[in-house]
């Protein structure tokens, strides 16, 4: 069981999860107030969402081989879009207008996304170098669009997405529950996934077998973009505001140690949407548990520096080589974690 | 390729193209252009103080960017060296003030730091075979978590070595002026240059970023040479600190955010190819004077505002990285 690549991870929240029982005794209790459930797991989930569904996104450029530094970009223009264009309405809670807004705001960020799917795909860059360009020029363009302004927008209907309640739930997790199972359905019932896996695999061997690889990457930072889209819209809903500096700041090294602990590899041909989630998950309660606990929430750092050095240890071969099979020899036996069974495991 | 070769070479390069120097020559042809058309726009642009001014506002930049080289050119990414920044600020504000350190073993603590946290990170890279670019961002989350930890506010810095370093202003001849950062920092480039072009361990380096697997057929000390890398970024991440804290006097946590994108950024604009193994120290030069130059333009003209300056960081980027996908197409 040990060897299931959720095990740590989930091991990991489970405990950081009633950890926080010593310190808040009613921290598992889900009340109704209002027709709302609240509670502090709600919480998690809810302010988790944003970044359950950019880890979604990065979740595919990563099994691709690739890796998107662009989303916090992203996720800050979308929300200033959106909010430009409800903050210009004669009526902010006008319901065309506000759908518009979203729709304008979604649609910039996968347009974004493509952009980059462009420098990837068509130019060849490398990923890193190619999501690094908007990343830096992004934030200019989030300020562009605000004009270096804060926008403050009065709309029930646009919070919503970010604070509002759908059936007693927090419409943002439905949200991101609605993501998860649609891109994990059209992922793992269709062939798409193995082929992206494939790509991500080796890249080269896979065009010889006739995937369009190209299309393919196109594809997955054009997904990457509308999460990130939809994540900034939520963002910004929240605080009924768009920030064009500070929204969505450091969400793409979050997405990505997401990613990483979710035992996706970063060499690519690997993923698991599950295991994004439960990463996003546990970064969402190491951030809360700390600010129950009463540490100064600035060491939360730390503990994600700790957090992901041992995962990747963890995961790195040459470290399991080196240090932790060192006294015990392999026996012939023993499952390797890269073996092709255990690589097309379902998961989502 | 030859006969481009056989038309510009000077005899020595007869067989190596002069394209190496193009992307560097393109960074230096933009400055150009940019200084004279600030000055022909822009009243009391066009002098030397102000290129000079670049320098002394931009020192632990180039400091950092140098740092960044190194590790760049041999395939590698560093992107923990903004937050080792603000941590060198951070730690020599903290000894000074509160713990009344000597200053001169302070500033040899923090290189000390610096360096050792890029070496750790270096031998965690070539050890355990982790990409660069996951355990510097580890590095990064843990050198600014230690800030926080340190130092939550910004400490002032009253110390007198600091004060007299921070407003000494060394005259030139023509009534110009720099501060001794700038000083340090052409120290550090010209230092780097040499080690790059006249060392073992600069050649190593390009033969590591051109082809690792030959580097380490050809039996030339890979592991070590990796290490050594990232620990000379770290030591000038630190050494950038500490000219940050002399700039500021001060000390913040949140010092030098997005530092890395900007060292990155000048690195890639001055030519050096992001996949390794070629570039020069002098393009990172000129890169960290095309960003000071693009600041400088936006703040003469006053209309624009002060946003544009990512916006045009991110498009010069943007030409460069096509220009060098050019080069490299061409060269296989």
């Amino acid at each position: 069981m040990t060897r299931h690549r959720l095990f740590w991870p989930g091991l990991i929240l489970i405990l950081l999860l009633f950890s926080n029982l010593f310190f808040t005794p009613d921290f598992f209790s889900i009340q109704v107030r209002d027709g709302h459930l609240y509670g502090s797991l709600i919480d998690i989930l809810r302010l988790g969402a944003p970044l359950i569904l950019v880890g979604l996104g990065m979740t595919l450029v990563i099994a691709t081989r690739g890796i998107d530094l662009s989303v916090g970009s992203v996720v800050a223009i979308s929300g200033a879009l959106a909010c430009l264009w409800i903050s210009r309405l004669p009526d902010m809670n006008q319901l065309s207008g506000v759908l518009v807004a979203i729709v304008l705001g979604v649609l910039l960020a996968v347009a974004l996304g493509l952009w980059n799917g462009f420098l990837v795909a068509a130019l060849g860059i490398q990923p890193i170098v190619a999501t690094l360009i908007l990343m830096v020029a992004g934030r200019g363009l989030a300020q562009l669009i605000t004009s270096g302004q804060i926008i403050t927008i009065r709309s029930s209907r646009y919070a919503l997405i970010g604070a509002g309640y759908w059936l007693a739930v927090p419409f943002s997790i439905l949200v991101a529950l609605g993501v998860f199972a649609l891109a994990g359905l059209v992922v793992r019932r269709s062939a798409l996934g193995l082929l992206l896996e494939a790509v991500g695999g080796n890249p080269e061997a896979s065009r010889l077998a006739g995937i369009h690889s190209r299309r393919l990457v196109w594809l997955v930072y054009g997904f990457s973009g509308l999460t990130a889209g939809i994540a900034g819209l939520m963002i910004s809903s929240n605080v009924s505001s768009a920030d064009g500096n500070n929204a969505g700041l450091w969400i793409e090294l979050d997405a990505i140690l997401a990613v990483v602990i979710g035992g996706t590899s970063l060499a690519g041909g690997r993923f698991s949407f599950t295991g994004t989630v439960v990463g996003a998950l546990l970064i969402q309660t190491l951030t809360t548990t700390i600010f129950t606990i009463g540490i100064p929430p600035e060491t939360t750092l730390l503990f994600k520096a700790l957090v992901v050095t041992l995962v990747c240890l963890l995961q790195s071969p040459a470290f399991r080589a080196k240090v932790l099979y060192r006294r015990r020899r392999p026996g012939p036996a023993e499952p390797s974690p890269s073996q092709p069974t255990s690589q097309l495991e379902v998961a989502g | 390729m030859t006969t481009t070769a056989l038309s510009t070479g000077t005899g020595r390069h007869l067989y190596r193209p002069q394209q190496k120097y193009i992307p560097v020559l393109a960074t230096l042809s933009l400055l150009v252009v940019m200084f004279t058309v600030g000055s022909l726009r822009y009243e009391n642009f066009g002098s030397a103080q102000v290129v000079l001014d670049i320098f002394i506002d931009n020192a632990f930049l180039l400091v950092v960017a140098v740092g960044v080289t190194f590790v760049i050119l041999t395939g590698g990414i560093d992107l923990s060296v903004g937050s080792v920044v603000a941590l060198g600020t951070v730690i020599s504000a903290d000894l000074l003030q509160v713990h009344h350190w000597n200053p001169v073993l302070v500033i040899g603590l923090v290189l000390l730091i610096g360096a050792t946290l890029g070496a750790g990170m270096g031998a965690v890279i070539h050890f355990f075979e982790i990409q660069p670019f996951i355990v510097t961002l580890a590095g990064m989350f843990l050198a600014r978590g230690l800030c926080y930890v340190i130092s939550v506010n910004s400490i002032s810095i009253d110390n007198h070595l600091y004060v007299r370093l921070a407003q000494t202003q060394i005259p030139l001849p023509g009534g110009l002026h720099v501060s001794p950062s700038v000083l340090i920092s052409l120290v550090v480039v010209l230092i780097a240059a040499y080690v790059l072009q006249l060392t073992r361990l600069g050649r190593t380096v390009y033969a590591i970023g051109g082809n690792q697997q030959s580097a380490v057929l050809m039996g030339l000390a890979v592991g070590r040479t990796k290490i050594l890398v990232y620990a000379i970024s770290g030591f000038c991440s630190g050494l950038g600190g500490v000219l940050m804290s002399l700039y500021t006097l001060s000390g913040y946590s949140l010092n030098a955010v997005g530092m890395e994108l900007d060292a990155i950024a000048a690195v890639v604009i001055g030519g050096t190819l992001l996949i390794g193994g070629s570039g020069y120290v002098w393009g990172t030069v000129l890169g960290v004077l095309t960003l000071g130059m693009i600041q400088s333009l936006i703040s003469f003209d006053g209309t624009l505002s002060s946003w544009w300056t990512r916006i045009f960081i991110g498009a010069l980027l943007f030409i460069f990285i096509l220009l060098q996908r050019i080069i490299s197409v061409r060269r296989t």
